[in-house]
């Protein structure tokens, strides 16, 4: 900025530039890269071939979680392709010193919830992950993205990227959101309005006084789903509530080295003064509990509403893709979507499986039974976040009411590891990606909150929680 | 990384916009450890429910090497599993209204060329190949020229270094790898 004052992202940027020369992309330099089964095989191989090592093993960190099973049944006897790739982690991490929180490991979860609950997820750091939800670390107001296993190879063998600067857009999220309005109705917003390809090229920076309000998580889950919108990243600065989160966790800074970040993490704010290439606002009273009706994030609207109808839609191609859409969904245009019937709920994925999360599915479902016919799945993001509910007796109210309680894992988010949809089902899901056949071929995904998805399990149709 | 110049090659017809990379290569696709054979998996899903009515299916899509594609493509998991496909069946150049920014960088890298041409040109390319199946395009890279059926020409952007990577089948990590120095000295100042 010619006026000198910089953006939480320009400050992130400039303090991992190694170098910028002429027409080339930057060379950033990465703090933490993340690795999970699927997105990494072909990364080592590659190291392999050109006899290149890990260059900083203690600066990457693995875990398994995509094709995962989240039965207590051995690995084995759930899809010899999976396992193979689980070994190939497994054997991968050993032979390049990378330390591995595997399936044996209390520690094991979705990539995105471990990060954070380990303390390793830090305010000021680059952060990257062959996963596009990568951005879920922006939250602490680091710098974090998803890339593809090229660039897995390129950040193992060099701890570096080649990047070009990405434009800012900031979303201001200001005033109260209304009871039973929460962090996913606040994205799920933004992403109809501005549409899944709003923010491609740009950093989101969330900004305002209901995204202060948010406590840690809801941050995570509004950062999550950034990608939606096509953005390269979302963060958020760092507060005294990102500090109280960090503080005391295992793998975060202790005694004088925590003074030393705190001093440097706090550091990390947008100036008074700085600007955005665009910038978007909300009106966080005027929000409502949203769901989605189509085939991709940007086909949502508030649950009270009608289904669009393709005919007032102007422009043809998005006439033909809502089309599209309705037929793959079997809805009608101009439908409402309350009662609309539901066949599976899911409450998971890195976008909604932390303790909050369960605590607003578990407060919907808490002495009632789910509807007969529904299937209901709650997956916790990590095995200690299992283990914490479990603590709280939450997955006895789970139980009770007929919802299944599994493991940790991805599970149902990509029904990589035998949980899915069956072909034409319908499910309420608090995971990121509604796209046709994301959560099992032919499957019909409607994306909304843990409220909303424990109403809807309930009442066995989709449902207003704050009404059930 | 293979070198891209030019070609001369039928089109693929796919104009749907938000075309995701679960539907280029659905998630079940994604258990392999290498990262070849995955054209079978292009489209598996598309492909099966709508038989030989896909685009991919007719035969006028064999030995094509253009996709023509609608806005966002590749738009959701950063898969390069997408790519990877793409070129495994026989791909070497998308030409879309826009592309999510992912899927663009794991394109490049895999020799795979994003052409993102404006509305007009993209309606121009659209009627004639609906209007002709066998239609080709020219593409040259040194020049950023897309030819369409008619004879007109178009330019298309793309960074002047992706473009030298393009050209002579640069390798981006051995680029990265040339600055060692560099990297150490920040590892040195950086806390
Ligand atoms: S939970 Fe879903 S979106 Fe998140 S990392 Fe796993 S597969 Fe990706």
């Amino acid at each position: 900025m010619a006026s000198g004052k910089t953006t939480l992202f320009e400050k992130v940027w400039n303090a991992h530039v190694v170098t910028e020369e002429g027409a080339a992309p930057a060379i950033l330099y990465i703090d933490l890269h993340l690795i999970h089964e699927v997105t990494s095989p072909q990364a080592f191989t590659g190291l392999r071939e050109r006899g290149l090592k890990v260059r900083r093993p203690e600066r990457t960190v693995a875990t398994m979680d995509h094709s995962t099973p989240t039965l207590p049944k051995h690995l084995a006897t759930v899809d010899p392709q999976a396992v193979a790739q689980l070994d190939k982690l497994e054997a991968n991490c050993a032979e390049f010193g990378v330390t591995l929180y595997s399936l044996a490991s209390e520690k094991q979860g979705i990539v995105h919830v471990i990060g954070p609950e380990l303390g390793i997820t830090q305010p000021g750091m680059t952060i990257v992950c062959g996963d596009s939800h990568t951005s879920t670390h922006g939250a602490f107001g680091a710098l974090a993205f998803g890339i593809g296993t090229s660039e897995v190879e390129h950040v193992l063998a060099s701890q570096c990227l080649l990047q070009r600067k990405p434009k800012t857009l900031e979303v201001r999220v200001e005033g109260e959101l209304s009871p039973g309005v929460t962090a996913k109705d606040i994205i799920l917003g933004l992403i109809a309005r501005i549409g899944v390809g709003g923010a491609t090229g740009h950093v989101i920076e969330y900004t305002g006084s209901a995204i202060r309000a948010l406590d840690m998580e809801a941050r995570m889950t509004v950062c999550n789903m950034s990608i939606e919108a096509g953005a390269r990243a979302g963060m958020i600065a760092p507060d005294e509530k990102t500090l109280a989160f960090l503080e005391g966790r295992e793998l975060a800074p202790h005694g004088a080295a925590w003074d030393a970040a705190v001093a440097r993490w706090k550091t990390f704010t947008t100036d008074e003064g700085a600007t955005f290439d665009q910038t978007v606002a909300i009106d966080a009273a005027t929000l409502e509990p949203m769901i989605t009706y189509g085939t991709h994030p940007g086909m949502g609207m508030p649950i009270s509403g009608r289904i669009p109808a393709p005919g007032s839609l102007s422009d043809p191609a998005q006439r033909a893709a809502l089309e599209k859409a309705l037929k793959y969904m079997n809805l009608e245009a101009d439908a409402a979507i309350l009662g609309q019937k539901v066949d599976v709920v899911f409450v998971g994925s890195c976008t909604n499986s932390r303790m909050s999360d369960l605590r607003l599915a578990a407060g919907v479902l808490k002495g009632k039974t789910i509807a007969k016919g529904v299937r209901m799945l709650v997956v916790p993001g990590s095995k200690q976040i299992k283990k914490q509910a479990e603590a709280e007796g939450l997955d006895r109210i789970f139980v009770d009411a007929g919802a299944e309680w599994r493991e940790a894992g991805c599970s149902m988010c990509i029904a990589m590891n035998g949980d899915m949809l069956k072909p034409g089902q319908y499910a309420v899901s608090t995971s990121n990606r509604n796209f046709e056949g994301r959560q099992g071929p032919g499957g019909r995904t409607f994306l909304a909150s843990p409220l909303t998805a424990a109403a809807s399990a309930l009442r066995g149709h989709v449902a207003d929680a704050r009404t059930v | 990384m293979n070198a891209f110049t030019s070609l001369d090659s039928r089109i693929v017809s796919l104009p749907t916009d938000d075309i995701d990379t679960d539907q280029i290569v659905p998630a079940r696709f994604l258990k392999v450890t290498s990262k070849k054979g995955l054209g079978d998996a292009l489209f598996a899903d598309w492909r099966t429910a709508r038989g030989d009515e896909f685009p991919l299916s007719r035969p006028e899509a064999k030995g094509a090497q253009v996709l023509l594609a609608g806005a966002n493509f590749g738009c959701g998991s950063s898969r390069e599993h997408a790519p990877w496909a793409l070129v495994d069946f026989g791909f070497r150049a998308i030409v879309a209204k826009s592309f999510a920014d992912i899927f663009r960088g794991n394109a490049i890298k895999n020799g795979l060329l994003p052409i993102a041409v404006d509305d007009a040109t993209h309606a121009r390319l659209l009627a004639l190949r609906t209007a002709d199946a066998n239609v080709t395009v020219q593409v040259d890279l040194a020049s950023q020229t897309l030819t369409l059926p008619d004879g007109s020409t178009a330019t298309f952007p793309i960074d002047a270094f992706s473009k030298h990577c393009l050209l002579n089948g640069v390798d981006e990590l051995g680029y990265l790898l040339s600055f060692e120095a560099n990297i150490a000295a920040h590892e040195r100042r950086a806390p």
